[in-house]
């Protein structure tokens, strides 16, 4: 993939609080060889919230199979996972 | 690179979308047939076919692409050709049924929802080629299955064709009685337009105007929960100028989406991004409707007094918010108010607080017009004309699209609800006026073009 803003993503995981969550997600970005570029995560009522900027520019599968192999993931780990260009935020907030 | 995220934005995103229905309604694919007329119908139909494919064959594909790369629903995918008419006139005894047919099984082949540009303007008179369509508009949309039908019957600089507007109540009749085994549903997918307009990417009144380029990708987006959630978040107490002020902001947020997936979608396919609808468009789902709008503004039912006014506001907010989103803005653009579409509508048709009338008054200032109405079956053509004929005079008075998409429903009377399915929602029987309009209507020419100085 070529090296621009376009690869940029977000992966927004919510959910119960429970052991494991950044390491298993973390783990399957590194399989995919999706680097990480920042993490935020906190509590927001009594939900686990983690958001990841990420960068798949090095990525050697498709954007769909990482995608499904992530939202594979979302079921073991029974917690919500978004994956999504980061361009769709900068364009609905900024003018 | 930009390495910055806001989160708060980004969960109010995800909540738009998971929790407030936002979503892409239509990427629709204009697309000239001007290269297919010839003087053999089933040549015209094999080139339309033909062309069709060539040009939308990876339309759906990219789409749902795009769809999981942003994570946005894109609802439907739908292609608007060049008025058939016009394409079809040239054909030796043209027979409009067999290119519906042609374009019905193109439109399966590429995998749209919809297909859109049977179609015809009238507006000042008929050829013989326009006669002959609208004797086959029945037929075709019996037939087939993706295909929607539009005719333009009037405009603010020509006036309102009358004889048109008599024979498309009779199209509208006909439509549903030859479709009474499925609520006659055809009726729903045709409409009538006063002003239409050439790159409207919804249906059933999508065509590709013949002032338009070969190909475009336009685009419509949706997001009527979007705007109620976040006027319920506002005091009771805030102010319309407070009130407008929210609905600018969430119109932007929609319409940049809109513009971003648009251009996006237009570049895979590698043809130009046309226009982007500023719309607020409703699905039969809860939390996805322009009448619960109304009910966040503080009116108990959409059809209160004070109703016309709330569209009105809306309809303006939606426009001022949008207009800043984009570089290209066209099509219908503003807040549209079907009522099988919209469970809030449905509701307060149920319960007798929106009635046509009401509606009518409404489509002055909504973004097109009467819309997805059922009315009893036995309604007389002439009474339908009547229904048309008022709904022309606002568009062609006020210089608006204005448009009717009504279905008497064979078989069923006020009180039952017609079922269409899908996207398309149920209806209640509304009630019309029962007195004739038989002699008014049949008076049939031209009404002249309206003077548009002296305004009062």
């Amino acid at each position: 993939m070529e090296n621009n803003e376009n690869n940029q993503i977000i992966i927004t995981v919510t959910g119960k609080d429970k052991v494991g969550i950044v390491s298993s997600v973390s783990n399957s970005l590194a399989e995919h060889k999706v680097n990480i570029e920042d993490i935020k995560q906190t509590i927001m009522q009594d939900n686990f919230v983690m958001i990841m900027l990420c960068n798949i520019e090095k990525m050697e599968v498709s954007f769909k199979e990482f995608k499904d192999d992530i939202l594979k993931l979302s079921d073991e780990l029974g917690m919500e996972i978004w994956v999504q260009k980061k361009e769709i935020f900068d364009k609905m907030h900024t003018i | 690179m930009n390495t910055n995220f806001n989160q708060k934005q980004i969960l109010e995103t995800i909540r738009m979308i998971k929790i407030h229905h936002l979503d892409i309604r239509t990427t629709t694919l204009s697309l000239s047939l001007r290269d297919c007329c010839s003087n053999d119908t089933k040549k015209t139909a094999a080139k339309i076919y033909d062309k069709i494919i060539k040009y939308a064959s990876n339309l759906v594909k990219f789409a749902n692409e795009i769809e999981n790369e942003y994570s946005i629903p894109i609802v439907n995918k739908r292609i608007a050709l060049t008025p058939i008419s016009l394409i079809g006139e040239s054909c030796d005894d043209v027979d409009y049924v067999y290119i519906a047919k042609a374009i019905d099984k193109a439109g399966s082949e590429v995998g749209v929802d919809f297909i859109g540009g049977f179609s015809a303007l009238v507006d000042k008179g008929f050829t013989k080629g326009d006669l002959r369509f609208f004797e086959q508009i029945p037929e075709a949309l019996a037939q087939t299955n993706k295909l929607c039908s539009s005719v333009n019957l009037g405009t603010s600089k020509a006036g309102v064709n009358m004889d048109a507007v008599l024979k498309t109540a009779d199209v509208i009749k006909k439509t549903a009685e030859l479709t009474k085994d499925n609520d006659s549903i055809g009726a729903a997918k045709f409409v009538c337009f006063c002003n239409a307009v050439t790159d409207n990417p919804f249906m059933a009144g999508a065509f590709c105007g013949i002032n338009e380029a070969e190909c475009a990708l336009n685009i419509g987006v949706s997001g009527p929960g979007v705007v109620s959630s976040a006027i319920e978040q506002l005091d009771k107490t805030a102010d319309f100028g407070e009130v407008a002020n929210i609905i600018k902001k969430m119109a932007f947020k929609i319409t940049t989406t809109g513009e971003l997936i648009g251009r996006r979608l237009a570049k895979k396919l590698n043809i130009p991004f046309g226009v982007i609808d500023l719309s607020l468009a409703p699905t039969p789902l809860r939390g996805d409707s322009v009448a619960e709008i109304f009910k966040a503004m503080g009116l108990e039912h959409a059809g209160a007094h004070g109703t016309t006014m709330a569209l009105a506001m809306l309809n303006d907010a939606v426009k001022k918010g949008g207009i800043m989103a984009s570089s290209y803005v066209g099509g219908l653009s503003g807040a549209f108010i079907p009522v099988s579409e919209d469970a809030g509508m449905i509701e307060a048709a149920k319960i007798g607080s929106l009635t046509i009338d009401k509606l009518e008054a409404m489509t002055s200032v909504c973004s097109v017009g009467l819309d997805m109405i059922a009315i009893s079956g036995d309604t007389p053509n002439s009474t339908i004309a009547g229904i048309i004929a008022d709904e022309m005079a606002i568009g062609m008075i006020n210089k608006k699209t204005t448009a009717v998409r009504i279905i008497p429903v064979i078989g069923k009377k006020e009180g039952e609800v017609a079922e269409f399915g899908g996207l398309l929602g149920s209806a209640p029987i509304m009630k019309v006026n029962s007195y004739s309009s038989e002699v008014f209507v049949n008076r049939g020419g031209r009404v002249p073009a309206p003077l548009h100085s002296l305004n009062n």
